[in-house]
């Protein structure tokens, strides 16, 4: 090979030294991982290679609670946050006055820390014995019983961890979309208001198919995103999340690395890999989906 | 349908918060327009004529003033209950829809006892496409298409309405020299096999003056000048329209009227009866002069630049505004390339006066009654 067919490969080399040295190798890592039955980390040794640690993570009720979690925590809050977002992303897109004012108001969550915002979360919800929470407070005004939303019933955590997720996600997608309906071309829409096309249907047959391609990136990052969920929900129930029933995947991921319960690795790398083929397997159904409803510039 | 505009006015509020004067960009126009015409709006930039154009098709509310199509008083009426189709200067195709669903578009929104069968829709989409002989296009998008074809699947799409009248902003703007040309007359075409009023925007006067029936020069939301095309060309009532309809422009000078003469840098080059005597500004078209090696107006001479059907002679005087004076000759004139001077007799319908302070045109020996 001559030196100028080198030259592009000595180029890409620092970037795919650090891939290959953090990413593709841990990747096979914990593919490895994942097959060793009974791997010890301190002799470093295992005794057999095998499936037997998905068949232990599949069984384990922490790790279905967790699965539970997710995909309760994926479907509400997925479609929620992404409608949500279209929604003030038009309000905002029509209002002419302090627009720019809600756009920032909209877009401080953002740049607020997870933590604070978790605490401004149990101000809200968290009973103690000082006080009920403003939701409660709230709550007893219009005559109903307080609910201790952070350490009672199953269905009043996960309301409170989909409302803090949609909460959290929202900037960014409303960022995204209200950049997405600036950019359609006004003429599209006076061209339509010259042939009296109702505000219904401007919508959906001009808006949403200009938007359709921030729309699929925004519901597919959305997805993956919702289902690598962890941070969220420590900010709230803090890091003991088993005992909460709180759990996430990825929880139950670092829970088996590192938590109380933790020092399995391979148990780790199986949940970590079931994790990933949800993920695959959820993308590659809304890349399909995509294909045909989405159209593409 | 004749279209009637009634002292239109359209204010806007001064982007510059600290002016409190609104900004005028149409003001008292009134004029009306035949039935069945081809009418260019024609203008430089920022002088209305779009916001005329969207005031007709009703996406602007005029401040003041009345619109009528016919006997109809349309100045209250939304777009789409006026009748009438545009055609946009980005032509505003819907990119995720194919030729026939963007021309189909207008119709799927009739509603009641106008509402189409999808086969009366098809068929009238397909008439429309037909007419701008785009019929084997449908199924494509318009991203597959030319800039001339997507023109054309936006005039089809103003058209399958059946529009009472038919507005163009800056139809050819998009497109390159030798589409347009083929463009402009397709859009010819189409208005006289339709019959359909036509109004179009357009900067660019040669485009104005091509294929319109009467054209409207517009200045700083004013109306200067409404007429035939060759007689707007032919008589400018102001320097502005002098200046801004020809190519190459119209030449003007600094010169003088005395006893019925017209003085250039001294020397009478016209006989000009009528004039009063005082300043004038002359400007004179390039085909207006006459080389002839006694003639009265003495220029430097700069170049000759042969183009085969005719000749340019460029040459400077120092009573001249700009910088050179650009002149078109038959191409047969003999014009000495090496002397330093050329001399010309001028035209004296090609040649126009003009106040010097308002601009406005100065009539002399027929205009005026002189011999």
């Amino acid at each position: 090979m001559n030196k100028r067919a080198l030259r592009p490969w000595l180029y890409l080399l620092p970037a795919l030294l650090f891939l290959g040295v953090f990413l593709v190798y841990p990747l096979l890592d914990v593919l490895v991982y994942s097959v060793e039955e009974g791997y010890n980390s301190a002799s470093q040794s295992y005794y057999g290679v095998g499936l037997y640690n998905y068949a232990y993570v599949l069984h384990d009720p922490y790790f279905l609670q967790a699965v539970k979690n997710t995909f309760i925590i994926v479907i509400i809050t997925v479609p929620l946050s992404t409608g949500l977002a279209l929604l003030i992303s038009l309000g905002l897109h029509s209002i002419g006055r302090l627009r720019e004012l809600f756009q920032t108001i909209f877009f401080l969550p953002y740049v607020t820390n997870t933590l604070a915002v978790g605490l401004v979360f149990m101000i809200l919800f968290q009973k103690t014995p000082y006080s009920d929470g403003l939701v409660n407070v709230l709550l007893s005004v219009f005559g109903l019983s307080p609910v201790d939303f952070i350490e009672g019933p199953y269905w009043a955590k996960i309301l409170v961890m989909c409302l803090y997720t949609v909460w959290i996600v929202l900037p960014f997608k409303i960022l995204i979309l209200t950049n997405a309906l600036a950019s359609v071309n006004e003429d599209y829409y006076r061209a339509a208001r010259v042939d009296g096309t109702s505000k219904f249907r401007i919508f959906t047959k001009i808006t949403l198919p200009m938007i359709s391609p921030m729309l699929f990136y925004l519901v597919i990052t959305g997805f993956i995103g919702a289902f690598k969920a962890y941070s969220d929900e420590v900010a709230i129930f803090g890091t003991d999340l088993n005992a909460a029933g709180m759990n996430t995947i990825v929880g139950y991921v670092y829970d088996m690395l590192y938590g109380d319960s933790g020092g399995f690795p391979s148990y780790a790398a199986a949940a970590a890999l079931i994790l990933f083929a949800i993920v695959m397997t959820i993308t590659c159904i809304n890349l399909l989906v995509s294909k045909r409803s989405v159209y593409h510039a | 349908m004749k279209i009637v505009l009634q002292e239109l006015t359209k204010r806007y509020p001064n982007q510059n918060k600290k002016i409190k004067e609104d900004v005028v960009a149409v003001d008292h126009f009134t004029f009306e327009i035949p039935d069945g015409k081809l009418i260019g709006l024609l203008g430089p930039s920022g002088c209305g004529k779009s916001t005329t154009l969207n005031m007709i098709c009703g996406l602007e509310k005029p401040t003041s003033g009345r619109i009528f199509f016919g006997e109809d008083d349309v100045t209250d009426l939304p777009p789409e209950n006026r009748g009438v189709g545009m055609v946009f200067q980005s032509y505003a195709l819907y990119p995720h829809l194919t030729v026939e669903q963007n021309i189909m578009f207008p119709l799927e929104n009739f509603k009641g006892k106008d509402k189409l069968t999808r086969e009366q829709m098809k068929e009238r989409a397909k008439k429309a496409a037909d007419l701008v002989q785009i019929g084997e296009l449908l199924e494509r998008r318009p991203k597959e298409l030319s800039g001339g074809q997507q023109q054309r699947v936006a005039i089809a799409r103003a058209l399958v309405k059946e529009p009472r009248v038919l507005l163009l902003d800056e139809p050819l703007s998009n497109l390159d020299a030798r589409l347009r040309l083929q463009t402009r007359e397709e859009i010819r075409r189409i208005q006289r096999e339709t019959g359909v009023t036509t109004v179009f925007v357009t900067h660019d006067q040669e485009e104005a003056m091509s294929i319109s029936d009467w054209i409207i020069v517009m200045k700083q939301g004013v109306v200067q000048q409404i007429g035939w095309p060759q007689e707007v060309y032919d008589k400018p009532v102001n320097l502005f329209v002098a200046s801004f309809l020809g190519t190459p422009p119209i030449n003007v000078f600094r010169a003088r009227a005395e006893g019925g003469k017209l003085y250039i840098g001294g020397a009478a080059v016209l006989d000009v009866p009528g004039v009063p005597d005082g300043d004038v500004t002359a400007a004179i078209r390039p085909e207006g002069f006459i080389p002839c090696e006694d003639g009265p107006l003495v220029c430097g001479r700069r170049a000759v630049e042969t183009m085969g059907r005719d000749t340019s002679v460029v040459a400077t005087h120092p009573d001249f505004v700009r910088e050179e004076i650009r002149t078109i000759v038959p191409s047969g004139t003999r014009v000495d390339a090496y002397a330093p001077t050329v001399s010309f007799a001028l035209r004296p319908e090609k040649t126009h006066l003009f106040d010097p302070e308002t601009g406005e045109r100065i009539p002399f020996g027929e205009e005026t009654g002189h011999e």
